[in-house]
């Protein structure tokens, strides 16, 4: 086992907080998504723990960076991080999904603080990032613009008109982050409507183009400062994931981008996920 | 309409650096005055309507007070959940710009007949809806619409309506009595207004008297003005170069409904639910579809004698 700094066990700590959270709140609520949700755990622990400038007391300061999550069927992950950062009461998360709640499935920014834009239709949050950081140049801000995106999400047309206009206007303040775990909502990627060559894509369209193991948070770390040196195009960090990530039978499985953990199964993914958490709070201690 | 819009907007950005005008790459000699003038304050962001109107949103939430310029439904419903979620669920300040309200552009097809926008922008809400009648009309309107932040429907006709320039007498949300009557009520949206004081002035010609009622703003709309009239004119007759689905009948019958108060009589002039299917200039269409002074004149006629 590789020495880790403690930076590293810091985020994966609060990744690992975060799976909790969205393995409760979906069998709480009886909600689909808890795969959407595990895949994405790694690259907002590494964003709200490490990367992005923002601060719970001054959510909306003029010079925090921006973060859209436009998958926005993964709000419980979202919301999930936002409680372990300090935005809000992690007691709340236990509203989600409820009757007469403001935590809906899919991210909304309304009565919840710290998130920057609702969304729940795919393919809109890139364009409106892009608007955002057109206007954090013509402003001459230094703050960054961040949209998470899934894959089965470049599906719609609307992201690829934001792909060319953010290159051809030089958006180096921008970065797209495509949870590429291979799985959407029916069936494999590949089977469904096929993005390969997917980095080929973004390169031909102008785009700093980044692959990375989107589990890995040094490498997701190194990633995300690469973008600090890039003078012209917006980046894109394709980050190779896993659908259901920290829980084995999730796992790759087109099954829970739908099913809520229940009865036995909760208590599995429950129990493996405590075990995660307490490993890493050993190694941590050690 | 669309040059006083552009030139009312331009005098705004003079002072306001915080206006912003995108176009879905159209506007060919109309916005090029402005966007010379103006280089950080314009952007073409190409033929990508439904980016267009995040970018809006995202500016908009940046500060800016954005306008989207396009023809026809490009603005509209082409990018229409764009517009739902990101501007009006945000209350983001951008203003949607259609050049082409109705048949103005008749002879290009039914792709370009904007004639179910004011039915399905006026249900999102926070939306406003505006469709001034005259050029003049339009640059008061644009100016007082910049004033008020959140989402804003601006549709911009070819047409004019042929009221007299009264800028006082203009004012966002409240409806224009633009003749006096009692016999009976004429209530247009739009330069359609032409169609309506045409019909007033023959129907003046038989002795009957019609008040001319211009909307120009759909929403929020003056229910007052509609209420008024209800009591105390002969009935209400409403044109529009629309679907009649929806739109300024709908809304007429929707608020006096809900109010429980009743015209003498109500009748309906606006597209049937079909699409038309032939072309030709806005005049032609609005009379090959009887959205016209004949269609009002033959009403009022049957529905007095009648009554």
């Amino acid at each position: 086992m590789s020495i880790k700094n403690n930076n590293v066990v810091k985020t994966e700590m609060l990744a690992a907080r975060v799976r909790k959270h969205i393995v409760d709140m979906t069998h709480r609520g009886g909600s689909s998504h808890v795969g959407s949700g595990l895949s994405i755990a790694d690259i907002l622990a590494v964003l709200y723990g490490d990367i992005l400038s923002v601060d719970p007391s001054a959510p909306r300061h003029d010079d925090r960076d921006r973060f859209i999550l436009s998958k926005g069927h993964a709000g419980a992950a979202v919301y999930a991080v936002l409680a372990e950062t300090g935005f809000f009461e992690a007691e709340k998360l236990k509203d989600h999904y409820q009757n007469g709640s403001v935590l809906s499935g899919h991210v909304s920014h309304k009565g919840v603080s710290g998130v920057e834009f609702s969304t729940g239709s795919l393919g809109h949050g890139l364009s409106v990032a892009a608007g955002m950081a057109k206007a954090a140049k013509l402003r001459q801000k230094s703050h960054k613009v961040f949209a998470l995106l899934s894959d089965g999400e470049c599906d719609e047309g609307s992201n690829w008109e934001a792909i060319l206009f953010s290159s051809h206007h030089k958006l180096n303040n921008l970065v797209a982050i495509i949870d590429y775990n291979k799985i959407q909502s029916l069936d494999s990627v590949e089977a469904t409507l096929g993005l390969e060559p997917f980095a080929d894509k973004f390169k031909a369209f102008g785009w700093n183009t980044i692959e990375v193991d989107g589990h890995d948070h040094l490498a997701l770390k190194k990633s995300f400062a690469l973008v600090n040196i890039e003078k012209t195009r917006p980046t894109v960090l394709i980050c190779h994931t896993t659908k259901g990530k920290g829980v084995s039978f999730m796992e790759n499985s087109v099954l829970w981008h739908y099913r809520s953990p229940q009865g036995q199964e909760y208590e599995a993914a429950s129990a493996e996920l405590q075990v995660s958490i307490q490993q890493l709070e050993e190694s941590n201690h050690a | 309409m669309r040059d006083a819009f552009i030139d009312e907007l331009t005098s705004l950005a003079e002072k306001d650096p915080a206006i912003m005008l995108l176009t879905g790459d159209l506007g060919f000699g109309v916005l090029t005055e402005y966007a010379e003038r103006f280089p950080s304050q314009f952007i073409n962001v190409g033929v990508a309507e439904q980016n267009m109107s995040g970018l809006a949103a995202g500016l908009a939430l940046e500060g800016y007070k954005v306008y989207t310029y396009s023809i026809a439904n490009f603005t509209t419903l082409r990018c229409l959940e764009q517009i739902r979620n990101d501007i009006c669920y945000h209350n983001a300040d951008v203003t949607l710009v259609s050049v082409g309200a109705g048949f103005s552009y008749g002879q290009l097809g039914v792709s370009h007949f904007a004639t179910e926008d004011l039915a399905i922008l006026r249900a999102l809400p926070n939306m406003m809806v505006v469709a001034p009648s005259d050029p003049w009309e339009a640059k008061v309107l644009t100016r007082q619409m910049a004033l008020i932040p959140g989402p804003k429907y601006l549709r911009i006709d070819k047409g004019v309506g042929g009221s007299n320039e009264n800028s006082a007498d203009v004012s966002l949300g409240k409806g224009r009595v633009v003749r006096e009557g009692l016999d009976v009520t004429i209530v247009s949206i739009g330069a359609i207004l032409s169609e309506a004081l045409k019909a007033a002035e023959s129907l003046s010609d038989i002795g009957v008297q019609a008040r001319v009622i211009s909307i120009n703003t759909l929403k929020p709309f003056d229910e007052s003005i509609i209420f008024d009239a209800c009591r105390e004119t002969g009935g209400l007759i409403c044109i529009e170069e629309h679907t009649e689905i929806g739109g300024l009948a709908g809304t007429i019958s929707e608020a006096c409904l809900t109010n429980g108060i009743t015209p003498k009589f109500f009748s309906r002039i606006g597209l049937r639910d079909e699409y038309p299917t032939i072309v030709g200039d806005q005049i032609y269409l609005r009379d090959a579809y009887s959205l016209n002074a004949e269609n009002i004149i033959s009403i009022a006629q049957s529905t007095l004698r009648n009554g």
